[in-house]
């Protein structure tokens, strides 16, 4: 679950962080007043809230200088898409004077299977830019997560990228207290960038958290206190699959795809991919999915106007293919989208789920191959 | 002979009363596996299809001894407590099939598990498979055979697949494992490498990953170094992933530019591995690095 940056620094505030004085502007609201109210001095910076990344270069951060041009900047920020997601909050903050910008974030590290702190004298750009442009400059330093982030730690990454007096206690203490947040909140990234120095105290000009789906059960008062609709996230269509319980990612093409498992699903993808189609989205109904499943996912793709012709790959390990059979029929009869269908099937029950499927007029392949040749060809 | 599990592997099944773990029981009962015990909290002194039931692996192992592997169904907020019971009461293969469990919990019980000397299988996979002798996994076992060519994956029903391509055109596998589809896995492929070097039975490998992180590429570098003697071919999923999104298994992301289709490829081809377009040029292309390695 990612949080908006108003969220994100929320939380660094109930831990102590002197994140920017902000108030928060929801639709409806007098930005004026609000202002007014709040007692926030111009320079304002107005931000667009939304969950997509590249925000600042696609215009959602504006510097303004009067409350007057505060207004009219929030004014055209609402009706302003950040790669096609309209904001679902602003977020207007006294500006932060500063010389330096420097970037810092908490991920886990996968192969090494501790956090690993990513820091480096080089902010506002992202890491991948950094990387590319700056490689050199990226300091990391890997956490025992039974021991956690010792002082001494969080200072000798800040002396790596170059701090030095009070300002390099000012980032330690922050160093810290992110860990606590990454810890505290499961989380699977914390961001700070850029991050400034302004006279001897660092301030997160921005902040980014993305919290483990898998901790959530934990976590129940992030949604509970959520004040905005999630935008940007996920697109219309796969709010409506989770909503459904549905794992489906939607894509570009316009081949609808059904696997059962991750893998199998994605290598299904792959493979229209290598025969010249485009695929629409990833559904997996995942191991030993049962027909009332199987009919929602075919009723949900049939339903899916990007994909124009459907696929349905299915290798029987723990999915029986007679369930899988049952569960396409009826999704088929109970549609009125009359979308060209290519069934595959193989594996447990196939010779019940091929006879199933043929009694109502569906072919089912046995061959993946030839049967994505003929999904691609229709 | 084989690597992890064989004829000698007597499991423990933790979880034993749920829907899956008593299902599971059954099959892998079935397919010939030693279980000896089984654990739930509170259901001691039950029977799971003939299996004695135990209130804490302790106590399973008091009376069973020879207990060497769990295989863990226990639902995913529960599950890292059974894993610290069977590290702690000393069973050296955990096999934790659970799906969802928070990543901050797998980081811990991972390198815990690695200081008492534990090697732990998932969480998020199918288990693992030592054709003809033992099944620690929720795999269907007809559609392996025993053989010479081990199989290594991310992936569940890719495994599935393309284990029983190569059953069907009579390539047998010495062990297959389902290394699980989660951020951070017990054995990464590195390691299970190691093992396969040193098994005599393997002859060739067949690695399957996917996008996200940077196993594959760690297992490119180690071929590379020369560490990983065996011919190796591979398949990576999710070449048509967008990057940002996850694909169904909690790893299988593209994050901040890292753990790209192109990247893996890129690394594997340069080690040296043969890899496969499509999950159905594996049969052949193992073949033909047999074949090679004959000649």
């Amino acid at each position: 679950m990612k949080l908006y940056e108003f969220e994100a620094k929320e939380i660094l505030r109930m831990y102590g962080v002197g994140v920017p004085e902000s108030i928060l502007v929801l639709p409806g609201d007098d930005v004026a007043a609000k202002i007014k109210e709040a007692g926030l001095e111009p320079p304002l910076v107005v931000k667009s809230q939304v969950l997509v990344a590249g925000r600042g270069k696609a215009g959602g951060i504006k510097l303004v200088k009067t409350v007057e041009e505060a207004v009219s900047v929030a004014e055209e920020l609402w009706k302003k898409p950040i790669k096609g997601i309209l904001p679902g909050a602003l977020l207007i903050e006294k500006a932060v004077p500063h010389d330096v910008e420097l970037y810092t974030s908490i991920i886990i590290d996968r192969s090494e299977r501790r956090p690993v702190i990513l820091a480096s004298a080089f902010g506002g750009m992202d890491i991948e830019e950094i990387a590319r442009e700056k490689p050199d400059s990226i300091v990391r330093l890997y956490v025992d997560p039974f021991v956690g982030l010792r002082g001494y730690e969080a200072r000798e990454v800040g002396k790596k990228i170059g701090l030095k007096g009070k300002v390099l206690n000012s980032y330690a203490s922050f160093l810290q207290v992110m860990y606590k947040v990454f810890t505290a909140l499961e989380a699977e990234l914390v961001e700070s960038n850029p991050l400034a120095i302004s006279g001897e105290r660092v301030v997160p000009l921005d902040a980014r958290i993305i919290v483990d789906d898998n901790s959530l059960f934990r976590h129940r008062e992030l949604l509970e206190k959520r004040k905005v609709e999630q935008r940007g996230e996920f697109t219309e269509w796969e709010v409506k699959g989770r909503g459904q319980g549905l794992p489906f990612v939607e894509l570009d093409g316009d081949i609808g795809i059904i696997g059962n498992g991750a893998g199998l699903t994605m290598a299904t993808m792959d493979l229209v991919y290598h025969f010249g189609g485009r695929p629409a989205n990833f559904l997996d109904i995942g191991g030993g999915a049962r027909s009332e499943l199987v009919k929602k996912a075919v009723s949900f793709l049939l339903e899916f106007p990007k994909a124009r012709k459907v696929f349905i790959n299915v290798f029987g390990g723990i999915t029986r293919g007679d369930e899988v059979a049952k569960g396409i029929v009826e999704a088929v009869r109970e549609s009125k989208a009359g979308k060209p269908l290519v069934v595959r099937l193989s594996g447990t029950r196939e010779e019940e789920g091929r006879k199933i499927l043929e009694d109502a007029g569906i072919y089912a392949y046995k061959d993946p191959v030839e049967a994505v040749k003929k999904v691609v060809s229709l | 002979m084989a690597v992890l599990v064989g004829s000698e592997t007597k499991v423990l099944v933790q979880g034993i009363t749920g829907r899956e773990g008593s299902f599971h029981t059954k099959q892998m009962l079935e397919y010939g596996t030693k279980i000896v015990a089984g654990v739930t909290p509170g259901k001691g002194g039950s029977e799971v299809h003939g299996v004695p039931v135990y209130d804490s692996v302790k106590e399973a192992l008091a009376e069973n001894p020879g207990i060497n592997t769990s295989i863990i169904f226990v639902p995913a907020p529960f599950a890292p407590d059974a894993v610290y019971e069977a590290i702690d009461a000393g069973i050296k293969l955990v096999v934790v099939i659970t799906e969802g469990i928070p990543v901050h919990d797998t980081m811990r019980f991972v390198n815990y598990a690695k200081s008492k000397g534990a090697t732990i299988i998932g969480p998020n996979c199918p288990g693992l498979i030592t054709p003809g002798q033992s099944k620690v996994g929720i795999m269907p076992g007809h559609i392996f055979k025993p053989g010479k060519v081990a199989v290594v994956s991310r992936s569940g029903t890719l495994t599935y697949e393309i284990s029983y391509m190569l059953t069907r055109e009579g390539i047998g596998q010495s062990t297959v494992i389902g290394i699980g589809g989660d951020p951070i896995v017990g054995l990464s492929f590195t390691e299970a490498l190691k093992l396969f070097e040193k098994d005599e039975e393997t002859e060739a490998l067949v690695l399957i990953g996917e996008i996200g992180g940077d196993m594959e590429e760690r297992a490119a570098a180690m071929i590379k170094r020369g560490e990983f003697t065996k011919p190796v071919v591979a398949y990576i999923a999710g070449r048509t992933a967008p990057p940002e999104k996850r694909m169904g298994h909690a790893g299988a992301i593209i994050m901040m530019g890292a753990g790209t289709y192109e990247g893996k490829v890129k690394a594997l081809k340069d080690a040296g591995v043969l890899v496969a377009e499509t999950p159905f040029e594996v049969p052949t292309l193992v073949k033909k690095a047999l074949e090679e390695r004959k000649s």
